[in-house]
């Protein structure tokens, strides 16, 4: 079966040219379904891998299947090589399961639309490249992934391309995170250039090479990971993403692609390990974004902008994780989130396509009553998310709470306090939409509750949200134990589980949440008047909310302005003067030495005779001078 | 009186032999045969067998004519590179040969000689038998570029090309005749072993071989020839030659400054890389403006000579395994793009002019895509078969501790870029001109067959160029 890992690379990229080749003659339907089985296909392939594994002794499981050599040049040798093992299929496993479900979703969803050819093929393009990254062996082929998600994404947000805010939020996404891919760049050719070694195996087992930059190169992949996870400083781009299709939101803008940064961190842990100094920032950028992006998803009133700060908020929860070491409890967090907030995601998108594109909560309410399959998953997702005991993210979100308070304590209270709003934001999502009374008449009249294709794979998910938590069990977490042989040499912050501290600490963060859930209730069922009343108490503070704490324009005037200024002198002046005024003298030049070819080239035998006879005697000076 | 026949072996040179033999009997067919169409297939089985008798001389010892010929690696990957060429340039030429021509016989039987010329020349381990191979490949080019008869440009490229290539052989014969006055050998290791360094003779024998080798793969200034022969031959056989015969001409170049001058390097490798300085960037500066697709094409052709001539002016073994591997990726991308010429290019008229190229991509979005991935690696972008083929060559000029040369080589890349984004661009981004009638293309299959094939390789080659650069380095190996 490892030998045949490669197909799991092969079914996307079938999907992808079957539909690219003769989509046109297809119905929208056939091409979605073509799409969902390679991505199914793909699901397969990744389950045999799994249960491959599982057969093989601990040790053993990890297996490099090389499939052709790529570039050799003298020392720098990258392949196109994968390595399978325990955190690849477990990424693999996310990928392909729940991207196929948002597949088979997006059928439904894009259904009439004039461009679902491209949709899908953008899609299937979308997998591969996130598995090209999730089973790279090397840093190269990594990288090709890396940039080949950018790009899909680039191309899915700004899908509707019609819609100018929509491909304002392509570019910016592209664009912010091509600060990050550079950071990644240079860590790669510092790596190389230390160690002469590409392949994160041999460099994991010959750390010493790099030990003396291990600072500057695990920062930097930091920076590659706060552009592709959205994190302080580069998260920026992601509440603009939403401008794409929902499905994408969901698979590359929730459940898969953004977390890709989280990967890198477990994928590289050796590097971080070399790094205390650079293990802290991680943590530390890791919860404070939790904690800022919690505190934005407040006050947002756009469905999908609610769940997209709610992203940021918990792959800052995940980069906090495997900031201080609990790197199998940062994946357990990516899974469990993968399924919950794809099912948010998938939920708000129904009811977005319910509603005409309304997506503001304050013209819904009641919807529980038209849409009912709607209101329950998304009910189970929000729990998920806010982390109502027993469901999948009240194990995973704990666990790495658990680990932040061995780290620092104060990092641990943060991400309390943040899991107090995150419980309240997520239930606010619940209530106003849902329950209460219908806001907008016109646009409640005309709810429906989506087709099965759509709400079969919410029902998938929401199985996933609910029960996925029970692998990561505390003291007998099946995930931890699959997971450990990758992690096996990174001893930090694992262990020394004093079991009864541990519960107390999930009592009190049960609490917590349902604090925050109580106040959620309290706030827009019984005491509607309480949130304007408490914004009002904190002043200054609520507009620094409301504007989300003006970071956009933050940027905007540091760093957007100077370069537009900066850019705006190089159109005015270098570009046209000196520039132009190069090229236009070269292209002068050229024009000059090209009018004197031309006359050389008259076409005339004498004169190429000519020129192949100067050409000789300034040879034979040359050689009868020099031999 | 008897005779004895020397006890030779005829096993080291039997593709071309096959090659030869298979020639003659599509002379023969072309004589009682009606149906002209099996003449060209029947040479493109000769160059499939012949590339069998390569793959199966590669598996046995290496085998040698006295000091006349060899089949050792680096004979065989010239084999390979000038088989896949021809083959590649019979489809090509096949449909022009059914519509346009009346001496299908001649034309496919004269391209085969010229394959068996430019397999010698790689095979050859004498000036003398390079001269014989360089004189077969010679005038069957010579005849083939006249063979569009309906036009007087043809002709008269013909005869330019014949004028100035006697002068040219005529330099190399002197330039042998000398080696062998100062040495007393003309097998190159004979060579090697006596020339040593002192003596005008030997000094002015060198220059006057390496004046016929440059005139040869279109050095400047010795590639006055090439816009106007490859503008006026008919446009199947630009290809072949503008590959072909570069091919065969750096295999032997190559081979003789190896091997015959190995320990003079000092003495030749400063004016090679200024050739190579010379050639590329006058190449690059003529195909600027050029009208003509087919001129651009012959600029080009010479620019990527002095970007081939950087591996040979490196000296070294990865400046000699990278030239090889430049000659592979230049024939499936050039022959790709004069492939998109014919295809292209009005009944009659043998050329095609870059106005016309305008809007290709809406009437023809295929062809116009594949023209785009021919123009980006011959252009060297990343990851086509041409950029591996300037990143290795470049890259042995690094080493060889000339990273001028690198430079030079990559800011005339960056020139280079230029016209060849410019077809892109006429074809994608300007609209043909109101009132202009739609440019007729015919696909005939196995025309669009032997571009797929190209792009095909174009693309394998650059995802896939370390299994290829093995065979290369295989092939150097015989360097030391």
């Amino acid at each position: 079966m490892l030998n045949y890992a490669w197909l799991i690379l092969v079914f996307p990229v079938l999907g992808l040219l079957l539909n690219l080749a003769f989509g046109r003659r297809l119905s929208d339907r056939t091409i979605g379904w073509i799409a969902s089985s390679a991505v199914f296909l793909s699901f397969l392939v990744a389950v045999g891998l799994f249960f491959t594994l599982l057969g093989m002794p601990v040790e053993g499981r990890q297996h490099e299947l090389m499939l052709w050599q790529w570039i050799h040049v003298d020392l720098f040798r990258a392949d196109v090589k994968i390595l399978v093992d325990p955190l690849s299929v477990t990424m693999g496993l996310i990928v392909t399961g729940v991207g196929f479900l948002i597949h088979v979703y997006s059928i439904g969803y894009m259904e009439g639309d004039k461009r679902v050819q491209r949709f899908f093929v953008f899609m299937n393009f979308f997998i591969f490249m996130m598995l090209t990254l999730v089973f790279a062996n090397n840093f190269v082929l990594l990288y090709v992934g890396w940039e080949g998600v950018g790009l899909s994404s680039y191309l899915l947000i700004g899908f509707w391309f019609e819609k100018p805010i929509a491909a304002e939020a392509g570019k910016k996404a592209f664009l912010v995170n091509r600060v990050g891919d550079f950071g990644m760049a240079l860590a790669i050719m510092w790596i190389f250039k230390l160690s002469g070694r590409l392949s994160f195996l041999d460099i994991a087992a010959n750390t010493q090479a790099i030990a003396p930059a291990a600072t500057g190169i695990a920062l930097l992949l930091l920076l590659a990971v706060t552009g592709k996870s959205a994190q302080i400083p580069l998260y920026i781009w992601l509440p603009d993403a939403m401008e794409g299709p929902t499905p994408v939101s969901a698979l590359i803008h929730a459940a898969t692609m953004v977390t890709a940064g989280v990967y890198l961190v477990a994928r590289t842990f050796a590097i971080f390990l070399l790094s205390p100094v650079a293990m802290t920032w991680v943590a530390t950028i890791g919860v404070v974004t939790a904690f800022f992006a919690a505190t934005m998803a407040l006050a947002q009133v756009d469905l999908k902008r609610i769940l997209a700060y709610s992203t940021i908020s918990q792959i800052g929860y995940m980069v906090l994780g495997v900031g201080v070491g609990a790197f199998s409890a940062g994946i357990f967090h990516l899974m469990t989130h993968a399924f919950f907030k794809a099912l948010l995601f998938l939920a708000a998108g129904s009811v977005m396509h319910a509603l005409h594109g309304e997506l503001d909560i304050r013209k819904m309410g009641g919807l529980r009553e038209k849409m009912p399959q709607t209101f329950w998953t998304f009910l189970i997702g929000a729990a998920a998310l806010a982390g109502f005991p027993l469901f999948s993210g009240f194990f995973s979100k704990d666990e790495i709470l658990w680990h932040a308070w061995q780290h620092a304590h104060w990092m641990w209270a943060l991400g309390l306090l943040t899991a107090f709003m995150t419980a309240y934001y997520s239930f606010r999502a619940v209530i106003v939409p849902f329950l209460g009374k219908p806001r907008d008449k016109y646009l409640f009249s005309h709810a429906h509750e989506a087709p099965p294709v759509m709400t079969i794979p919410l029902w998938l998910l929401a199985m996933g949200a609910l029960l996925g938590g029970f692998l990561g069990l505390p003291h007998a977490s099946l995930f931890g134990k699959w997971l450990e042989p990758v992690f096996a040499s990174a001893h930090v912050g694992e262990g020394a589980a004093s079991g009864n501290l541990e519960l107390i600490f999930m009592g009190i963060s049960s609490l917590v949440v349902l604090a925050g859930i109580g106040l959620a209730y309290y706030a827009y069922m019984v005491d509607t008047e309480f949130p304007n009343r408490f914004r009002k108490s904190l002043g200054f503070i609520d507009g620094l909310v409301q504007h989300k704490w003006y970071v956009d324009e933050l940027y905007m005037a540091v760093i957007v302005h100077p370069l537009w200024e900066l850019a705006g002198w190089f159109a005015k002046f270098f570009d046209p003067k000196v520039i132009d005024g190069t090229v236009n003298g070269l292209a002068w030049v050229t024009d000059e030495v090209g009018g004197g070819v031309r006359k050389l080239q008259t076409g005339l035998v004498g004169w190429y005779v000519f020129s192949l006879f100067v050409g000789a005697v300034l040879l034979l000076g040359y050689f009868m001078l020099v031999w | 009186m008897t005779i004895t026949m020397p006890s030779v072996s005829l096993m080291p040179y039997l593709p071309e032999i096959i090659l030869l033999v298979t020639a003659l009997l599509v002379l023969l067919v072309d004589t009682v045969w009606g149906d002209k169409r099996w003449l060209v297939w029947l040479a493109f089985l000769g160059t499939l067998v012949s590339g069998v008798a390569v793959w199966w001389l590669a598996q046995g010892p290496t085998l040698q004519l006295q000091d006349m010929l060899t089949a050792d690696a680096y004979a065989l990957f010239i084999d390979m590179v000038v088989l896949i060429v021809a083959a590649i340039s019979l489809l090509l030429a096949y449909d022009w040969l059914i519509e346009h021509n009346e001496q299908q016989g001649e034309y496919v039987a004269l391209l085969l000689f010229a394959t068996v010329g430019m397999m010698t020349m790689g095979a050859a381990i004498n000036v003398v038998t390079i001269f014989v191979a360089l004189e077969i490949l010679s005038l069957s080019l010579y005849i083939l570029t006249g063979f569009a008869r309906e036009r007087l440009t043809s002709g008269e490229a013909a005869l330019k090309y014949f004028l100035l290539g006697a002068f040219a052989s005529a330099f190399f014969l002197y330039g042998a005749a000398l080696l062998y006055g100062s040495s007393g050998h003309l097998d190159l290791i004979g060579i090697g072993q006596n020339l040593g360094t002192g003596g005008l003779m030997a000094g002015a024998g060198v220059a006057l071989l390496l004046v016929g080798f440059s005139f040869k793969v279109a050095l400047a200034p010795f590639h006055m020839w090439t816009p106007d022969v490859y503008q006026g031959a008919p446009t199947s056989v630009s290809a072949f030659m503008s590959v072909g015969a570069k091919a065969a001409g750096f295999a032997a170049f190559l081979r003789f400054f190896q091997v015959a001058l190995a320990g003079s390097y000092a003495q030749w490798g400063p004016a090679l890389a200024a050739l190579a300085v010379l050639t590329m960037t006058w190449g690059n500066l003529a195909a600027l403006r050029q009208e003509s697709l087919k001129r651009l094409l012959a600029y080009s052709s010479i620019a990527h000579a002095g970007y081939a001539l950087v591996g040979l002016a490196a000296g070294n073994s990865l400046g000699s395994s990278g030239l090889l591997f430049y000659l592979l990726a230049y024939a499936f991308m050039n022959l790709g793009a004069f492939g998109v010429a014919i295809m292209l290019e009005k009944p009659g008229s043998g050329d095609v002019m870059m106005s016309s190229l305008r809007g290709t991509s809406r009437q023809h979005p295929l062809l116009a895509a594949t023209m785009a991935v021919f123009m980006f690696s011959l252009a060297g972008v990343p990851p086509l078969a041409g950029f591996f083929g300037k990143l290795y060559v470049f890259g042995a000029a690094v080493e060889a501790n000339m990273a001028w040369l690198a430079i030079v080589g990559v800011i005339n890349s960056a020139l280079s870029a230029y016209y060849y984004l410019r077809v892109t661009v006429l074809m994608y981004m300007r609209d043909e001109e109101a009132g202009e009638e739609e440019v007729a293309v015919s696909k005939p299959p196995v025309l669009v067959f032997a571009l797929v094939v190209a792009l095909f390789f174009v693309v394998i080659v650059g995802l896939w160029p370390s299994v290829w650069m093995q065979m290369a380095q295989q092939a150097a190996l015989i360097f030391g």
